[in-house]
């Protein structure tokens, strides 16, 4: 083991400051199949966090749970002090899937003013952001875009869409499945400068569910690995790399030891 | 304009790649227009060839003739069957959206009332056509009964479907913005399903016209339907041939009235 990475090997460790989820002793069951078994985490406000884990291990349940989209078999989930679906009636949090899951009949500019159209009938008070719709395309890149429809759009500017869309009420966390999964690698790369300029300027609490190592070093301050079998929590890895991350950084040694630490750490999970 | 055009010329593999694909789209009008043309050409040269009597088949050019000369007789029987076809669709595709949104709304209802409307289905609307005429006379009310009848089916089928076909994610994103079941309605069913409802749409927009022609053959002294009876009876082939012509004439009007609609609704 490098003697760079500090691990918290077990995740109940004191947080440093204040919380925006918590896990505790959490389970997940589909029948009589437990999916995530006894996973207990406080998620520090502000951080992003990785994670990664085998497939199938629970990470997408994970993210499931934390988006009230599915319940607790057992434990308690919250999200800044309240219950999830408190959180999710708040518009808390939002959810970034890995295919853009944008309406084809509606252009760019209209799916990302969708989440403020739902609910306001009913007199659900919205948290309304300080940026406009039209500012969050600019600040994905797509301004000039607005009127596009999705099919006009490629596969990472959809994505780009949709996250412009979940920044819309101005969550306070933002859950991320595999994003930039599809997409090429320098798209990909692109959209991860990206994405941590928008979480540099907006200060949100990010998860975000990755297949890829290197991308999990690079976004991440914590690295959550999910171990299969039931699905639990391994091990939570800090990541200390000076910030703002730059792409030169993944040729720096330490950037290749963690990646190394966390490639023998996947395979025995 | 001038900087697209400028574009075009500063790209000669653009230019020929354009010339191949207008080639292409002639070559798409002219291969059918060419056979259709040869095969009529075809048809009056066998008649005039055999000397086949007229009231058995007639060549193509009397037809014509009898298309412009009883244009008048023509046109007053196509009005008739277009407004029942028409009232006939509007009807029997708004009873189609409606049943299948009860349906989707409701497992219960759906098991209920689909086996009855397979029933429905499964009788010949030839059959059924006469028991309509003795239950609503032989007045309007039963052509657009039948042209709604045969049109409701297919509709209602696919807009079940395309009201179930959203995408479970989108419904997770639904549930995640906490939408009520009419805001997933109207802003995520009912745009989804608009591609399965076109699609019935023109099929409804051609067999309306069959319901219309069929219920006046029944009993009508008016319409298409009842002009091909009357020509038939009479031996009249060149008139019952130019009807024939006007009918499906009708139905490409149709046909392609919702295809427009279509375009300029459905643009993704
Ligand atoms: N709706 C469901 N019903 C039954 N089992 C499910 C359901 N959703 C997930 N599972 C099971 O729960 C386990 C975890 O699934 P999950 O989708 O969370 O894995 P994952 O870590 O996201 O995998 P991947 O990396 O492939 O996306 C899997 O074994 C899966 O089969
Ligand atoms: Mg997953």
């Amino acid at each position: 083991m490098p003697s760079i990475v500090e691990t918290q090997a077990t995740p109940d460790g004191t947080p440093t400051g204040p919380i925006a989820a918590s896990l505790k002793d959490a389970s997940v069951k589909f029948g009589s199949f437990t999916a995530i078994r006894g996973m207990s985490i406080d998620i520090e406000e502000g951080a992003f966090y990785t994670i990664l884990g085998p497939s199938g291990c629970g990470k997408s349940t994970m993210l499931r749970l934390v988006s009230d989209l599915i319940p607790t078999a057992s434990g308690d989930v919250s999200i800044f002090g309240k219950s999830t679906e408190e959180a999710r009636l708040a518009r808390e949090f939002a959810f970034v899937f890995q295919d853009a899951t944008l309406l084809p009949w509606r252009s760019a500019l209209k799916n990302v003013e969708l989440p403020l159209e739902i609910g306001r009938r009913r007199g659900i008070k919205l948290p309304i952001g300080n940026k406009t719709p039209r500012e969050l395309l600019k600040l994905v890149g797509l301004e000039g875009r607005e009127d596009a429809l999705p099919h006009e759009l490629s596969g990472g500017m959809r994505q780009r869409v949709a996250i412009a869309r979940a920044l819309v009420c101005q969550p306070k966390l933002l859950l991320m499945d595999e994003p930039f999964g599809a997409l090429d690698e320098m798209t990909r790369d692109h959209l991860n400068l990206q994405l941590l300029k928008i979480w540099e300027e907006t200060g949100v609490t990010i998860l975000f569910v990755t297949h890829s190592i290197p991308e999990a070093v690079f976004l991440g301050q914590k690295v959550m690995m999910l171990q299969a079998h039931p699905g639990r929590l391994r091990e939570v890895v800090d990541i200390d790399l000076p910030s703002p991350r730059t792409i030169e950084q993944r040729d720096t040694q330490e950037f290749v030891q963690y990646s190394a630490y966390l490639r023998k750490l996947l395979e025995t999970c | 304009m001038t900087a697209i055009e400028n574009m075009q010329a500063a790209d000669p593999e653009l230019d020929i790649e354009r010339a191949l694909e207008r080639r292409q789209k002639m070559l798409a009008i002219a291969v059918p227009l060419g056979t259709a043309a040869s095969l009529i050409l075809l048809w009056q040269i066998g008649v005039r060839l055999f000397a086949v009597p007229t009231y058995i088949a007639p060549a193509p050019t009397d037809v014509a003739y009898t298309l412009v000369d009883k244009f008048p007789i023509l046109l007053a029987n196509f009005w008739p069957t277009l407004y029942e076809s028409v009232l006939g669709f509007v009807v029997g595709n708004i009873a189609a959206v409606l049943i299948a949104v009860a349906f989707v709304h409701s497992r219960t209802v759906e098991r209920a009332f689909f086996p009855i409307a397979v029933f429905v289905n499964t009788i010949p609307i030839l059959a059924i056509a006469p028991i309509l005429v003795l239950i609503f006379g032989p007045g309007l009310t039963a052509k657009v009964v039948i042209a709604a009848l045969i049109c409701f089916f297919p509709t209602l089928v696919n807009m079940v479907r395309g009201l179930q076909a959203v995408s479970p994610q989108a419904l997770e994103l639904a549930r995640i913005l906490s939408a009520s079941k009419s805001e997933v309605f109207w802003k995520i069913r009912l745009p989804s399903s608009l591609p399965f409802l076109f699609s019935a749409l023109k099929i409804a927009a051609t067999t309306s016209v069959i319901g219309a022609i069929v219920g006046e053959w029944v009993g009508a002294d008016m319409g298409l339907g009842a002009l091909i009876i009357d020509a038939t009876f009479n031996f009249n082939s060149p008139l019952l041939y130019a009807t024939v012509f006007m009918s499906s004439g009708l139905s490409v009007l149709m046909f392609a009235t919702v295809s427009i609609v279509e375009r300029l609704v459905v643009r993704w």
